[in-house]
């Protein structure tokens, strides 16, 4: 401000209404914020509402847990007394308290729910709530007791501790069971445990995903980034017809593609005649190339070619090709020139062009069911699972936070390294 | 003057098009030449008696967790939905399905027997009403088999005999029973046996032996185009999709009959449909499900009709001409040896014996 010293003024400087020009410069600021924030707060709302608390509310499932503390109130309080340590049953206030939530609940008909979501956890718990419902129907809370043994006729289960203490051990309404299921442990009633060898999978299929993930971004990189250099070294009218033949299998069904890689690689498929008849492989010995990993690499990678290709022909179209000349006219050898000039200058397409491809990928569900066989498949393929089939929501929601924040720890070492400002889409 | 004629115009069409609203129903199935068999069977002459106009939708495949999404947004779409058996008992035990009270809301056989004595063990939940019984089963390559065509399930396990690629499903269900019985286990004992961690190991032990000549398939096209392209010698797939590509695509294909594994397909209707919508899908049922309805499907896909009283109806195929009779599943000649979907089984150890069966996959 060295303005009001030079006029010798005093005191604060005022705008032509007379306000202090501070003041007034802040409140056209905010007038301006505020026009820009009605200028975008359709899309803001439109994102918060379909994206942002949509999956906020899928993430929460992983540990919301309320069902059983909801259904069955009494027991659960009942419970609290009872330790299965002790080797004995529960006593008769449980039985009790089990029997009037359980007729409010086949009332409201919700009994089945909580044995579905109990049986996540214990195997038999679905049909031994199906099946005693029937009977627990006809049961009058205020004047059949007692119920203990009345229960035990009903289903010898009931008097196994087994089921006690697996209802004891998920009333709590915020549960770390989903997770810990996702990373192949289990909650159970004396204290978190690994699950038996023969049922872990969920962790060999995340480091899987992750892998075969890596190897389609670096199988992408490899094919599109001559394709790239041609199109963007070409005259534009060549480069626009070529640049139709990137774009054509892009605007394709994605599963009109797959289901073609099917027809090539199968063993009576296209590319197997070819080797035959060339008299490459034997009849009887023609190649395994799909409904494995091999099938999903190579289908994934057709696929996703073009979200690496269009970002670095973008770039590449802004080196201007005079920098090489310059560069071989002071000496330099056609590959230092590439390597130090060219490559350096293409990066931001090659980062873009990555992370597109590995979040994609990391994701895929549909091709690796098509061609993945059993060693192809993602952890996107569980999920599904969990969601359309098992309804057990709460452990695909566990699976798909593990997998956003395994992105978004990635996203950040990225960044570390290469540094995200070097990123351009175009 | 134009601009306000065609607002006006497409404000009264909006009109229009909610005042139809009223007489019209969603029907939830498979696609195909399934909801095609329905379409012709049920859709067809319903809408021609009623004039309530029928919307197809094929998301059968995600019935059940689209209910339930439905569901938690209190905006159900759908009046009557075609789900497998399976499924039905799931979608009556999270309450997202209506109870049906059978006698009442379905029609009698002609000769009087009430609905559930006709469709007898089939009722296998109180929300279901069974339409169809289909079944998976093998289907073989006849050329590829030379002079000794495979008479039993246990081919399936037999490669020196019948060398080459098998095509099974990639879920445990059928697969673990058929591996037990070849492994030996008499029929009654399957299931016991399967309820418990031995049996479960020697079902993946018996499925080890051929795990090399497994392709898995997870769409039902897929083992009739294994079939066709001659990548494998049998495969396993729904009794209808072997119809299609012996009869209509007459591919060298034959079918394994023995130990097929029945399954049942058939409706439910939504929880918390309004009184209307529930009389209007009541409505439709009570037409689409009685005996004469149920048999006129069968002239337009091989699944067998579920109530017993529609059997004797089942005549030609309407287009092909051929005696749909010996290509049903229930035909006393291929249903000589069968499994029925054990569903209170699965129910109870789908998740604990597919975590297994992942796992093992994997391995």
């Amino acid at each position: 401000m060295t303005n009001s010293s030079d006029t010798a003024q005093s005191g604060p400087m005022l705008a032509a209404d007379g306000t202090p020009l501070k003041k007034s410069l802040a409140r056209s600021l905010r007038n301006q914020k505020m026009r820009a924030l009605a200028l975008i707060a359709p899309l803001l709302l439109f994102i918060l509402i379909s994206f942002i608390f949509p999956i906020a509310s899928m993430l929460f499932r992983s540990v919301e847990n309320t069902i059983v503390a909801d259904i069955l109130p009494r027991t659960v309080v009942a419970l609290d007394d009872w330790n299965a340590d002790g080797g004995q049953l529960p006593d008769e206030s449980v039985y009790s308290a089990f029997v009037s939530d359980m007729v409010e609940a086949i009332e409201a008909k919700e009994h089945t729910k909580l044995g579905t979501r109990l049986n996540y956890e214990q195997t038999g718990m679905s049909s031994l709530f199906r099946k005693s419902g029937r009977q627990i129907r006809k049961l009058d809370p205020e004047s059949d007791g007692p119920f203990k043994e009345k229960l035990i006729d009903i289903n010898a289960e009931w008097g196994e501790i087994k089921a006690w203490s697996t209802i004891k051990a998920h009333s709590v309404r915020l549960t770390n069971g989903y997770f810990l299921n996702a990373v192949d442990m289990r909650r159970t009633p004396e204290g978190i445990k690994q699950q038996p060898e023969n049922k872990r999978i969920l962790v060999k299929l995340f480091w899987r995903t992750l892998a075969m993930s890596l190897i389609i971004t670096a199988s992408c990189i490899a094919l599109g980034y001559p394709v790239a250099w041609i199109l963007a070294n070409l005259p534009m009218r060549t480069a626009n017809l070529l640049m139709i033949l990137v774009l054509l299998p892009f605007w394709t069904s994605l599963l009109v593609r797959t289901s073609a890689w099917k027809v090539m690689l199968q063993q009576q498929g296209v590319v197997n005649d070819v080797l035959v008849w060339l008299g490459v492989v034997a009849d009887e010995s023609r190649l395994v190339m799909i409904n494995n990993q091999f099938g999903t690499i190579v289908a994934m990678t057709h696929i996703l070619l073009p979200f690496m290709i269009l970002p670095m022909y973008s770039v590449m179209t802004t080196i201007p090709p005079s920098y090489l000349r310059a560069a071989k006219s002071l000496g330099a050898t056609n590959w230092t020139a590439f390597r130090r000039v060219y490559l350096p200058q293409s990066v931001p397409g090659i980062g873009a062009g990555s992370i597109l491809v590995f979040i994609l990928s990391i994701g895929y569900y549909i091709t690796p069911e098509i061609v993945g066989g059993t060693k192809g498949v993602f952890i996107s393929n569980r999920i599904a699972y969990h969601i359309s089939y098992s309804l057990n929501w709460g452990l695909a929601a566990a699976l798909g936070t593990i997998l956003l924040v395994a992105v978004l720890i990635l996203y950040w070492a990225y960044d570390k390294i290469v540094g995200i400002d070097n990123v351009k889409l175009g | 003057m134009k601009l306000t004629n065609s607002l006006l115009a497409s404000a009264a069409f909006a009109v229009l098009a909610g005042g139809a609203g009223a007489q019209e129903m969603t029907i939830v199935s498979w696609g195909g030449a399934y909801s095609k068999s329905q379409l012709r069977a049920y859709h067809e002459p319903y809408s021609e008696m009623t004039g309530i106009t029928i919307i197809n939708d094929d998301s059968a495949a995600e019935a059940v967790a689209k209910l339930r999404a439905m569901n938690e947004a209190n905006n159900i779409t759908w009046d009557v939905v075609d789900v497998v058996a399976a499924d039905a008992i799931r979608l009556c035990d999270e309450g997202l399905a209506m109870e049906i009270d059978h006698d009442v809301h379905l029609a009698p056989a002609p000769d009087g027997t009430t609905a559930s004595e006709d469709f007898g063990d089939l009722l296998v939940s109180d929300c279901f009403i069974p339409q169809i019984v289909y079944s998976t089963t093998f289907g073989y390559r006849t050329d590829l088999v030379g002079d000794n065509p495979p008479t039993e399930v246990c081919a399936l396990f037999d490669t020196e005999t019948w060398p080459g690629k098998r095509a099974i499903e990639k879920r445990p269900v059928a697969n673990m029973e058929w591996a037990l019985l070849c492994d030996g286990v008499p029929f009654s004992e399957v299931y016991d046996l399967l309820a418990t961690d031995e049996g479960q190991d020697r079902a993946l032990a018996k499925l080890d032996t051929i795990k090399d000549d497994v392709i898995w398939w997870s769409a039902g096209a897929d083992t009739p185009q294994l079939l066709a392209d001659g990548e494998i010698v049998l495969g396993s797939t729904y009794n209808g999709r072997l119809f299609s590509v012996i009869e209509e695509q007459k591919q060298p294909v034959e079918i394994l009959w023995d130990w097929q594994m029945f399954d049942l397909d058939g409706w439910i209707i939504p929880a918390g449909l309004s009184e209307e919508r529930q009389k209007r899908a009541l409505d439709y049922l009570y037409f689409a499900t009685d005996t004469q309805r149920l048999a006129d499907q069968a002239k337009y896909i091989s699944y067998g009709p579920a109530r017993k009283s529609s059997a004797p109806l089942v005549g030609k195929h309407a287009d092909l001409g051929i005696d749909m009779a010996p290509h049903m599943p229930t035909d006393p000649e291929n249903a000589k040896t069968t499994f029925l979907f054990n569903y209170e089984f699965w129910a109870d150890y789908r998740d604990d014996i597919d975590a297994k069966w992942q796992a093992w996959l994997a391995k």
